[in-house]
C-alpha cells in the first residue's frame, strides 16, 4: 500500500485501466467504502462502453467514394503516374487545377498563404467574374436570363435587385451588342452579369457587384487565367469586371469605353472637367 | 505515405468525426478536408511516425479553425419551449440516441477528450500530444466532461434540447 490519497485522476485512470495493479487495488478498496464514488466510476465505465456501442458501427459502414478517392495521392503529389488515371479523374483534376490556379493567382500577392485563405475568404471580384464568364458564356441556348429585346425590363429588374441603378453600357461602336443579362449570387447579395457578343460570336461579360465595403478604389487591374482575360476596377461600393477570351489590348479598349460610360452616368455634374 | 495505409484509417476518422459532429454529412466533409490537407502537408509528415496520430492532429486543427470562424448564425431552440418529454420506457436504441444528444451538449473540448479516450483508446499522454495540451488539462477536461455527461443522462441537468444541426 502506498498510502497516498486517492485523487480524482486515480478514479479516471481506474476507469481507463491506466493504473498499475497495486494502485488499482487501493482504489478499489477506497471505492468499496464509498458507494457514491463507486456509483460514479461505474457510470463512467458505462459511458465509455455506450460510446463504443454508439459509434463503432461507423467502422463497418462502406467508405463513400469521394473519401476513398482521397486515399490516393492527388495529381500534384503523384507526379508522373498519369497512365493509371481514368479520363474522368483527369478532367476533374484539370478543373481543380484551373480553379485553384485562378484563386491562387488572384490571391498570391494579397495573402501570404493564398491557397488556404482564398478558400475561406470571400471570393475576389475578378475570380468570381471569370468563373461566371466561364460558366455562362459558352451556353448556346440560354446564356442569359433576360434578353436584350427586353433591355428596359432587364435594367429595371437588375437595378431593383441590386438596390441601385445599373445600366448596360452601349458597346455597339466596338462591335459588341448586348445579348442580355442575369442575376447571380455574390459574396453577400446579388450581383449582375451583362453579356455581349460580337459578329464572330465572341462573347464578353460585364460583372457588376455592389458589395465592395473595403472603400478602396482601384485603377484598372488585369487578371488572366487560361483563355479568359479580366479587366476589373473598384469604384466606391461598385466593383466592375469585364471578362472575355479576347486579347488584352482589345479588352482594354472595351474596358475604357465601359468605364467612361459608367463614369459619365454617375457623375452628378456632367459639365465638370477633371 | 501509401494509399492502402490511408484507406485503412478512413473508417476511424469517420467514426471520430461522427462522434464530434453528430451529423453524418458534416462529419464526412470534415474527413474529406482532413485528407485533402494531409496531402497538401505531406512534407510535414515524417516517414515512420504514427500516421493515425498525425491525421487526428490535422482533423483536430481543422475543427479548431472551424469553431473560430464565424458561421452562419444558428439559434438553439430554447429549452423552455421545446422540452422533450421524458420517456417512461427505456430501450437500448433510444438510450443510445440520448447519449448522442447528451454528448452533443458537452463543450467541444470535453467531448473531444471523451471520444478520443473511448473510441481511439489513446493514453492520456497521447491525447495530450495530439491536442497540444498538458496532461493535467486532459485530466480536468475528462473529469468535467464525464461528470457533466453523467448528470445530463441522469436528468439532473436541463433536459435534452433540440439543437440546430451544426
Amino acid at each position: 500500500m502506498s498510502g497516498l490519497p486517492i485523487t480524482e485522476a486515480d478514479l479516471h485512470a481506474c476507469v481507463d485501466a491506466a493504473l498499475p495493479d497495486a494502485r488499482r487495488a487501493e482504489v478499489e478498496t477506497y471505492l468499496a467504502t464509498r458507494p457514491e464514488e463507486g456509483e460514479r466510476v461505474r457510470a463512467y465505465l458505462a459511458q465509455k462502453q455506450a460510446l463504443r456501442a454508439l459509434y463503432n458501427p461507423v467502422l463497418d459502414e462502406p467508405v463513400p467514394d469521394r473519401l476513398a478517392a482521397l486515399a490516393a495521392a492527388p495529381p500534384a503529389v503523384r507526379g508522373g503516374a498519369l497512365a493509371r488515371w481514368s479520363l474522368q479523374r483527369i478532367a476533374a483534376g484539370v478543373l481543380v487545377a484551373l480553379l485553384g490556379g485562378l484563386v491562387g493567382w488572384v490571391a498570391h500577392d494579397r495573402y501570404p498563404s493564398g491557397e488556404t485563405l482564398a478558400r475561406t475568404s470571400p471570393v475576389s471580384l475578378p475570380h468570381q467574374a471569370a468563373v461566371a464568364h466561364a460558366v455562362f458564356s459558352p451556353d448556346v441556348r440560354r446564356p442569359v436570363e433576360v434578353g436584350a429585346q427586353q433591355e428596359d425590363q432587364l435594367v429595371a429588374w437588375l437595378s431593383k435587385r441590386l438596390g441601385t441603378p445599373v445600366r448596360a453600357p452601349k458597346l455597339g461602336a466596338l462591335g459588341f451588342e448586348l445579348v442580355g443579362g442575369r442575376l447571380l449570387p455574390g459574396n453577400s447579395g446579388p450581383v449582375a452579369q451583362f453579356m455581349y457578343q460580337d459578329a464572330s460570336g465572341q462573347r464578353l461579360t460585364l460583372y457588376v457587384s455592389t458589395e465592395n465595403t473595403g472603400n478602396r478604389d482601384t485603377a484598372f487591374r488585369f487578371a488572366q487565367e487560361g483563355a479568359v482575360n479580366v479587366f476589373y476596377w473598384i469604384d466606391g461600393r461598385f466593383g466592375y469586371a469585364l471578362s472575355a477570351g479576347i486579347d488584352k489590348g482589345r479588352l482594354a479598349t472595351v474596358a475604357t469605353a465601359v468605364y467612361d460610360q459608367i463614369d459619365r452616368k454617375q457623375d452628378p455634374n456632367p459639365n465638370r472637367k477633371d | 505515405m501509401d494509399s492502402a495505409a490511408i484507406l485503412a484509417e478512413i473508417p476511424r476518422l469517420r467514426r471520430y468525426a461522427r462522434a464530434m459532429l453528430g451529423d453524418r454529412a458534416a462529419a464526412d466533409d470534415l474527413v474529406q478536408d482532413t485528407l485533402e490537407r494531409a496531402w497538401s502537408r505531406l512534407h510535414q509528415w515524417r516517414a515512420g511516425s504514427d500516421m493515425r496520430a498525425w491525421l487526428f492532429g490535422i482533423m483536430h486543427n481543422l475543427r479548431v479553425d472551424q469553431l473560430r470562424r464565424p458561421r452562419l448564425a444558428t439559434q438553439s431552440l430554447d429549452a423552455d419551449d421545446w422540452t422533450v418529454p421524458a420517456r417512461p420506457t427505456q430501450n437500448d436504441a433510444l438510450e443510445l440516441r440520448d447519449l448522442e444528444s447528451a454528448l452533443g451538449q458537452l463543450p467541444d473540448e470535453q467531448r473531444e477528450v471523451l471520444v478520443l479516450l473511448a473510441l481511439e483508446e489513446l493514453s492520456y499522454a497521447d491525447i495530450a500530444a495530439a491536442l497540444g495540451i498538458p496532461v493535467g488539462t486532459v485530466m480536468s477536461r475528462l473529469s468535467r466532461g464525464r461528470e457533466r455527461l453523467r448528470l445530463i443522462m441522469d436528468g439532473q441537468l436541463p433536459a435534452t434540447r433540440l439543437r440546430v444541426v451544426r
